[in-house]
């Protein structure tokens, strides 16, 4: 699979600091990317460089092989953190005009908004003006104007704040149906969950550097750390001491006499060995291993940066 | 469609809409309509009329006082005390005592009255009795009447001219030219100022609500503030035509209607005028007079001059300070922020709205010259200046300094507001702004 955009060694300082330090990314084409990062570590930067708001200082982005051009803006759908309308213009002409701006025809993109208004159960609100709208139906109509060009690539910066968990699902669906029909999806968020769900890929910036990149399932296998829940019937000192060498135990509870144990693998331990070490003493009823989330990830990676930047 | 056309289209569209818009065209024309009606509808107003019991111990004024519209006088030979006494049970209005020392001591004269005449019925009387002192007067120490005094009456009138070097001469239009310049400064004055903050409103507007970035996506910063820039400019135009077009029907329309009323102020002017033959023909005189003065006026005025003139400075003024209130916008969060920024923008209009009257009574001057040869002041200030004719020189040198440093404030202003629009909740200062211009894309 080709990548859509690349970003490479991307480089922008402002006045008093630098705000992305040779910054590299690659976004496959027809995936989802989650661009993460603690707040002020960068992304809103990075976006700016490839929605073309400002300049990289040195570095190149690259779209779909070629070098970002302005006749690309109009591939490019960009849902800002920080969004708003025109509050005193009517929703339906409001939309219209983003539209045209993208260089929509008028006619196209009325129709195309009146499919979009229908399935989002706006449809009533064409004439109303923005500041009558609650905040998610505004929400609504921004997210259908972004997106409502068909571009390539979709940079949504915080899709999901400002809807209820209904809508928020409307709108992941509406995502993912995106991607289906082949758009290029880039989520910068912070809400962990959903990066698991449906990126496919993310890349962790903190600091102007990105710290962390590549496939989210091959990322929580790097960050496995041998640790596994679990349950048995019987002796809990049998149980300890069968782990011996092999396994630490980091926490124990019981419940209706089914202890559910959560051990660390050591000194190259498998989870077969640890189950024929334990099965003559107690009456194993499971184990899984524990995969580590990546809101967990994320608060490791950026943990050990600041140590790493206190030992300095 | 080209964007920037659309932009256009939006910020002149969503204007024109406004209801505040279709208020203003059409309470201009009617304040402008009221400005010229109102005086006249006051001057016909009927006062009750007045009946004054004039009670004259010198005998001299005796039918002397010709009556008017309002007033009408009573001779009367009893005395105060009778007078006073009958005041509320006859249908005189007021009593006028003459006291026989009233040649010598004229403050001696009194009015009593059960209501009080109009200002100009007392203005009236005063004129009539001082005049009639003061020919007595004349004739009796210096045996001069009053025909001899009207016939050396000599109005005298200077012809003024600029001697150009090649000895061309050129008449300079006086009073006709100091209305005419008067009202494009203020005109101008005005737009520059109205739709000058309209732009700084709609940049505000567009970062307080949060859409500048969804734009700023689509379309180059600079090409958003040109739009905004240039939409505005239409509408201030279709403002001006309206208001052109609206209180010239209403002027046209009101003096129709009140033709009559017209018609009667001039009556009333020819009956004071039969009473008093010798001040008629002083003023018809000076009403032949005046037409010529503002006919030769008008014609010494080179209007296809002024109004291309009074275009090019109104949008090029415009222009100008609009690209300076672009960029106030771009910096401020809010409409509340900008007056430290507003204020060395507007000192320079607010200034030459000051002196265009010192410029009116010396178009000539070096404070003329000059601050209608600097950008910030010369929108206002030479169109107070062309109506009294500017040699062709100083007018393309103020032109062409007004255009280029147009073009340098858009450019100027264009980086503050790339960079100021994006900008949130930091307090800017003018030495960050500085460094803004500097920045590379």
């Amino acid at each position: 699979m080709s990548n859509l955009l690349v970003a490479d060694k991307i480089t922008k300082t402002y006045q008093h600091h630098m705000a992305l330090n040779e910054v590299s990314i690659a976004v496959p084409e027809q995936s989802i990317f989650g661009l993460l990062g603690p707040n002020g570590a960068g992304k809103t930067s990075l976006i700016r460089i490839i929605n073309q708001i400002t300049g990289p200082d040195s570095g190149q982005i690259l779209f779909n092989g070629k070098p970002l051009a302005s006749k690309h803006i109009e591939q490019i759908g960009y849902l800002p953190e920080e969004r708003g309308l025109y509050k005193k213009m009517e929703v339906g002409e409001q939309a219209l005009y983003l539209a045209q701006l993208k260089g929509m025809e008028k006619y196209e993109a009325k129709k195309k908004l009146k499919d979009w208004f229908e399935r989002f159960d706006i449809a009533p609100w064409w004439n109303k003006r923005i500041e009558e709208l609650s905040k998610g139906m505004a929400q609504k109509v921004q997210f259908i104007v972004t997106v409502l060009h068909e571009p390539k690539l979709l940079i949504l910066d915080e899709p999901f704040s400002g809807f209820d968990p209904i809508n928020a699902n409307l709108i992941k669906e509406e995502i993912l149906r995106l991607r289906e029909n082949g758009a290029t999806i880039v989520l910068s968020t912070h809400n962990m969950g959903s990066v698991e769900e449906i990126c496919e890929h993310i890349a962790l910036i903190n600091k102007s550097n990105v710290v962390l990149s590549g496939a989210v399932k091959q990322i929580q296998q790097d960050f496995k750390e041998g640790i596994f829940n679990i349950q048995f019937k019987g002796n809990k000192i049998a149980f300890t001491n069968a782990l011996w060498t092999g396994a630490e135990l980091l926490d124990s509870t019981e419940l209706d006499g089914v202890t559910n144990a959560t051990v660390r693998l050591l000194n190259n331990t498998q989870p077969n060995d640890l189950l024929k070490a334990i099965i003559p003493h107690v009456e194993v009823l499971g184990l899984q291993e524990i995969i580590p989330t990546m809101g967990e990830i994320f608060i490791k990676k950026v943990q050990e940066e600041k140590k790493e930047a206190n030992h300095e | 469609m080209n964007k920037t056309v659309l932009i256009i289209q939006r910020e002149y569209l969503t204007r024109v809409k406004k209801k505040s818009f279709i208020v203003m065209s059409i309470l201009g024309p009617l304040l402008i309509a009221a400005l010229m009606i109102v005086p006249v509808w006051l001057a016909n107003q009927d006062e009750d009329k007045q009946v004054i019991e004039v009670i004259d111990e010198t005998t001299l004024f005796i039918n002397k006082l010709e009556n008017t519209e309002n007033l009408s006088f009573q001779y009367s030979y009893s005395s105060l005390e009778d007078a006073k006494a009958d005041l509320y049970s006859s249908k005189t209005t007021g009593i006028l005592f003459i006291p026989d020392v009233a040649i010598t001591s004229p403050n001696t004269i009194q009015l009593f009255y059960k209501k009080k005449p109009s200002s100009s019925s007392m203005g009236y009387m005063k004129t009539e009795l001082s005049n009639t002192i003061e020919d007595k007067k004349l004739l009796d120490f210096f045996q001069i009447s009053k025909d001899q005094i009207s016939a050396i009456k000599t109005p005298v009138r200077i012809v003024s001219s600029k001697l150009n070097e090649d000895g061309e001469e050129k008449q300079s239009g006086g009073g006709v030219a100091m209305v005419v310049s008067f009202a494009s400064a203020v005109f101008i004055y005005f737009f520059i100022f109205l739709f000058g903050v309209q732009v700084m409103r709609g940049v505000i507007e567009e970062k307080s609500s949060r859409i500048i970035e969804v734009i700023i996506s689509s379309v180059k910063p600079f090409q958003l503030m040109m739009g905004k820039i240039i939409g505005i400019a239409l509408v201030a135009m279709t403002q001006f035509l309206l208001w052109v077009v609206l209180s010239s029907v209403l002027v046209v329309g009101v003096s129709k209607v009140f033709e009559d009323e017209f018609g009667k102020a001039e009556k009333n002017k020819s009956t004071i005028e039969q009473f008093n033959p010798d001040a008629s023909k002083l003023d018809v005189n000076q009403q032949e007079n005046f037409i010529a003065k503002v006919q030769s006026n008008l014609e010494m005025i080179n209007f296809p001059l002024i109004l291309g003139c009074f275009l090019f400075y109104f949008l090029t003024g415009y222009l100008l300070y609009s690209a300076l209130f672009a960029a106030i916008g771009s910096v401020v969060d809010q409409e509340a922020d900008s007056q430290q920024f507003m204020m060395p923008v507007t000192i320079p209009l607010i200034f030459s709205f000051v002196i265009a009257q010192t410029v009116i009574d010396n178009p000539d001057g070096s404070l003329a010259f000059w601050t209608s040869i600097i950008p910030l002041t010369s929108p206002i200030i030479m169109m107070v200046r062309i109506p009294f004719g500017v040699p062709w020189h100083e007018l393309v040198l103020s032109m062409g300094l007004l255009v280029a440093s147009f073009i340098g404030t858009v450019w100027f202003a264009g980086k503050i507001y790339r960079v100021g629009i994006l900008m949130y909740g930091k307090k800017v200062t003018y030495k960050e702004i500085s460094k803004w211009l500097f920045y590379k894309n």
